[in-house]
C-alpha cells in the first residue's frame, strides 16, 4: 500500500460525499421514517390484505420475468457470440431497445396492441384472456423491460472464454447438450448470476409500464411500487414507507444470495496461482495459426 | 490404417487455408506438421479431429472415411497450445470428462483416472484445479484427459508453444518416451523445426496451405526438394542461386580460385560452436558455423578478410547456371522428395 496523498483523499472524500448525499441519506432518511414509532405500525401496514397482496404480485412478477428471461438471454447471447451471422447486429439492437424506450412508452405501445381497439386485443377476449388490467399484461411489462440484462451480461464472458474448452469437450465425445450443461454453462455461470440479479431489481422495481398496463387496482393488480405509490399519494405515509422498505429488503436479499453462491464457489477453489509459470497461462483466448 | 488426408481443401474468406493438401501417416507413427504460421498445419490438425469442416477432400482414420463425421464421434485426442483446461474442474475432473460422458461407472472412473495421472505424473494434485498448476503441468493434464478415452489418434497443436524454453525440452523427450510406450498414432503441429526433428519420425513440411515435402528428418535435411525446405529445416546461407549450410562453409586464408572473398563482420561464441558472420565483395551477409577449435586454429578478427569456400552447394532454379564444380538443377516443385541435384563445388 502506498501512503495515501491529499489527492487521494480528496477523490475519496468526493466519493464519499456524492454517494452519501445522493443514496445514503436518503435510504436512510426512510429507515429512519418507518421505524420511528417502532416496529408495529410498519408491520401492520404490510400485513393488511391489499400490502400482503401486493407482495404477492411482485414476486410472481419476479417467478415468472427472471426465469423467461434468464433462458431467453443465455440462449441469445450463444446466438450472438458463438454462431455468427448477419442478422445479428439487428438482433443485437433490437434487444437494446428496452435499454432505449422510457418504460411508459412500452406501457403505452401495449395497449395499443393488447386494448380492445388494438390488434390482438378482441381477438383475445373473445377466446376469454384478459391481458391489460390483469396479470398477463404486467408478465408482458415486466419481461419486455428487464429483457437486455442477462444477454448484455453473457456475452463478454462468452467472448472470454474462447472456443476451445467447448470443442475439447466435443473431441471428448460430448454432444452440444452435455457441453452447454457440463462446460460452457458453468465457465459463464457469474456473467448469468449477474444478469439474473440485475434483473430481478428491474422487475422488482418496475413502475412506469406496469402502471399503465395494470390500471393499479388495489388487491388485484397493484405489485407493491405501485402500493407504495399508491400510499404516498393518498398521505399514508406509514404504508409507503414500509413498502419502501420491504422492496429494498428483497433486492438486499438477491444481492445476498449471489455473493454467498460466489464465496461458495471460490471455496471449492479459488484462482490462486501457486507456481511462477501459472501466470503465462492467463491468456487463453488466443487461437493456434 | 492410420491416417490419410487426400486433397484437402479449406478456405476462410479470401485466404486459402489448404491447398490440396494429402498426407499419409502410418499407424502407430509419431509425425510432426512442420511450417511457419498461417501455413496451414493447424487447420489441417483440425480438419482431422473434426473441428473444422473441408470446402474439399477427405479423411480417413483407421481406414473409415471420416469426413462427414462429428468432433464427437471421431474418437481422437485433441490437445490444444493453450491447454483448454476446464477451469471450474478439478484436475480429477478434467481427465475424468470423457469417461463421464461415456457413462463408465465411478470405481472404474477413479481406478482409470489415477492411472492416467500416474502416467503424465500429476499423481497427488487430482484435486487441485487447474488454475493452482503451471503450464507444463496443465499440459500434461490435458494430455492425460485426451488419452483417457483411448482415442484412435492423438493430435496435439503446438503442444508445447505456451511453455518455456527448459519446460518444453523436458516435455518433448517425455512426450517421445510415452509414444514409445503407448504407440498410438500420433501428428503434432510446430513451428520449431528442432522440436520437429527430436520428436517426430516423420515430418511434414507445409508452406502457403500446401505440402512442401515429407519424409524423415535426415531425409528433408539432405536431399529438401526445394528452397522453401531447405532454407526452413536446417539454417541456410544465399550465394546467388546457390544454397549452402552453415556448416558446409570452409574458411581459408590464403587467396585460391573459386573461393570467395569476405571480410569477418562479427564472431558470436554460443558455447561450443562459433557464429562467424561475414559479408562478400557485393554486400551479401553470410554466416559460417565453426568449432571452438577451428576457430582457435585460424585466429580470425573481426574486420580481417578471408576466403570462403563453400562445400555442397544445392540450386533449386532450372535456368541457373550451377556453380564450378557443375551440377544439375530441378525444378521448384519436384515430384520426388530427393531429385534435387548436390554438387561439390571443385
Amino acid at each position: 500500500m502506498s501512503t495515501p496523498t491529499p489527492a487521494k483523499w480528496g477523490l475519496r472524500t468526493l466519493a464519499f460525499g456524492y454517494l452519501g448525499l445522493l443514496l445514503l441519506a436518503p435510504v436512510g432518511m426512510i429507515f429512519y421514517k418507518t421505524f420511528e414509532h417502532g416496529l408495529g405500525p410498519p408491520i401492520e401496514a404490510m400485513t393488511s390484505p391489499d400490502a400482503l397482496h401486493a407482495i404477492w404480485l411482485t414476486l410472481l412478477m419476479v417467478a415468472v420475468a427472471v426465469p423467461l428471461n434468464t433462458v431467453f438471454g443465455v440462449g441469445c447471447a450463444l446466438l450472438l457470440v458463438r454462431h455468427k451471422w448477419k442478422g445479428n447486429a439487428v438482433l443485437d439492437g433490437i434487444i437494446n431497445l428496452p435499454f432505449a424506450i422510457s418504460p411508459i412508452v412500452v406501457g403505452l405501445s401495449l395497449f395499443l396492441l393488447y386494448g380492445t381497439d388494438g390488434w390482438f386485443g378482441p381477438t383475445l377476449s373473445e377466446w376469454g384472456i384478459q391481458v391489460l388490467f390483469s396479470t398477463p399484461g404486467m408478465i408482458l411489462a415486466s419481461v419486455f423491460v428487464s429483457l437486455p440484462f442477462v444477454v448484455r451480461e453473457t456475452v463478454p464472458v462468452l467472448q472470454e472464454i474462447g472456443t476451445e474448452q467447448e470443442q475439447a469437450a466435443s473431441t471428448l465425445g460430448a454432444n452440444a447438450w452435455q457441453t452447454f450443461w457440463r462446460v460452457t454453462l458453468p465457465a459463464i455461470r457469474w456473467g448469468v448470476a449477474y444478469g439474473v440479479v440485475l434483473t430481478t431489481a428491474r422487475v422488482l422495481g418496475e413502475f412506469g409500464a406496469v402502471t399503465i398496463v395494470s390500471g393499479s387496482i388495489s388487491g388485484e393488480t397493484e405489485t407493491l411500487p405501485l402500493f407504495v405509490a399508491k400510499a404516498f399519494e393518498q398521505f399514508n405515509e406509514e404504508a409507503a414507507y414500509a413498502g419502501a422498505i420491504v422492496l429494498a429488503l428483497l433486492a438486499l436479499t438477491t444481492l445476498l444470495l449471489m455473493s454467498v453462491g460466489g464465496r461458495k464457489a471460490k471455496a471449492q477453489g479459488g484462482p490462486i496461482p501457486i507456481t511462477g509459470d501459472a501466470a503465462i497461462s492467463t491468456s487463453t483466448t488466443k487461437e493456434g495459426s | 490404417m492410420g491416417i490419410a488426408v487426400e486433397g484437402a481443401r479449406k478456405r476462410f474468406g479470401d485466404f486459402q487455408a489448404l491447398d490440396d493438401v494429402s498426407i499419409d501417416v502410418p499407424d502407430g507413427s509419431l509425425t510432426a506438421l512442420l511450417g511457419p504460421s498461417g501455413s496451414g498445419k493447424s487447420t489441417l490438425l483440425r480438419a482431422i479431429a473434426g473441428l473444422e469442416t473441408l470446402d474439399a477432400g477427405q479423411v480417413v482414420i483407421n481406414g473409415q472415411d471420416a469426413t462427414k463425421t462429428p468432433a464427437q464421434k471421431r474418437e481422437v485426442g485433441f490437445v490444444f497450445q493453450h491447454y483448454a483446461a476446464f477451469k471450474h474442474m478439478t484436475v480429477f475432473g478434467n481427465v475424468a470428462f470423457g469417461l463421464k460422458i461415456r457413462k463408465w461407472d465411478k470405481a472404474k472412473i477413479s481406478a482409470r483416472v489415477h492411472e492416467l495421472l500416474q502416467l503424465v505424473q500429476l499423481d497427488g494434485l487430482a484435486e487441485r484445479y487447474p488454475d493452482q498448476l503451471s503450464g507444463g503441468q496443465r499440459q500434461r493434464m490435458a494430455l492425460a484427459r485426451a488419452l483417457a478415452v483411448e482415442p484412435q489418434v492423438l493430435l496435439l497443436d503446438e503442444p508445447f508453444g505456451a511453455l518455456d524454453a527448459k519446460v518444453r525440452k523436458d516435455l518433448r523427450t517425455w512426450l517421445r518416451r510415452l509414444h514409445d510406450e503407448m504407440h498410438v498414432t500420433t501428428i503434432f503441429v510446430t513451428h520449431d523445426q528442432e522440436e520437429a526433428m527430436d520428436v517426430a519420425e516423420q515430418l511434414v513440411v507445409m508452406n502457403e496451405g500446401r505440402v512442401e515435402q515429407s519424409g524423415s528428418a535426415d531425409d528433408l535435411y539432405d536431399h529438401p526438394a526445394n528452397e522453401f525446405v531447405m532454407s526452413f529445416v536446417g539454417e541456410v546461407n544465399r550465394l546467388g542461386e546457390h544454397f549452402v549450410r552453415p556448416h558446409d562453409m570452409t574458411v581459408g586464408l590464403d587467396r585460391d580460385d573459386g573461393a570467395e572473398e569476405a571480410m569477418v563482420q562479427r564472431i558470436v561464441a554460443l558455447g561450443f560452436e562459433i557464429r562467424v558472420e561475414f559479408v562478400l565483395g557485393d554486400g551479401t551477409e553470410v554466416w559460417a558455423q565453426l568449432t571452438r577449435a577451428e576457430l582457435q586454429k585460424l585466429e580470425l578478427r573481426e574486420g580481417q578478410i578471408v576466403y570462403l569456400r563453400p562445400g555442397q552447394t544445392k540450386s533449386f532454379s532450372g535456368d541457373v547456371p550451377p556453380p564450378e564444380g557443375g551440377g544439375a538443377s530441378t525444378p521448384r516443385h519436384p515430384d520426388g522428395g530427393d531429385d534435387a541435384e548436390v554438387s561439390a563445388a571443385a
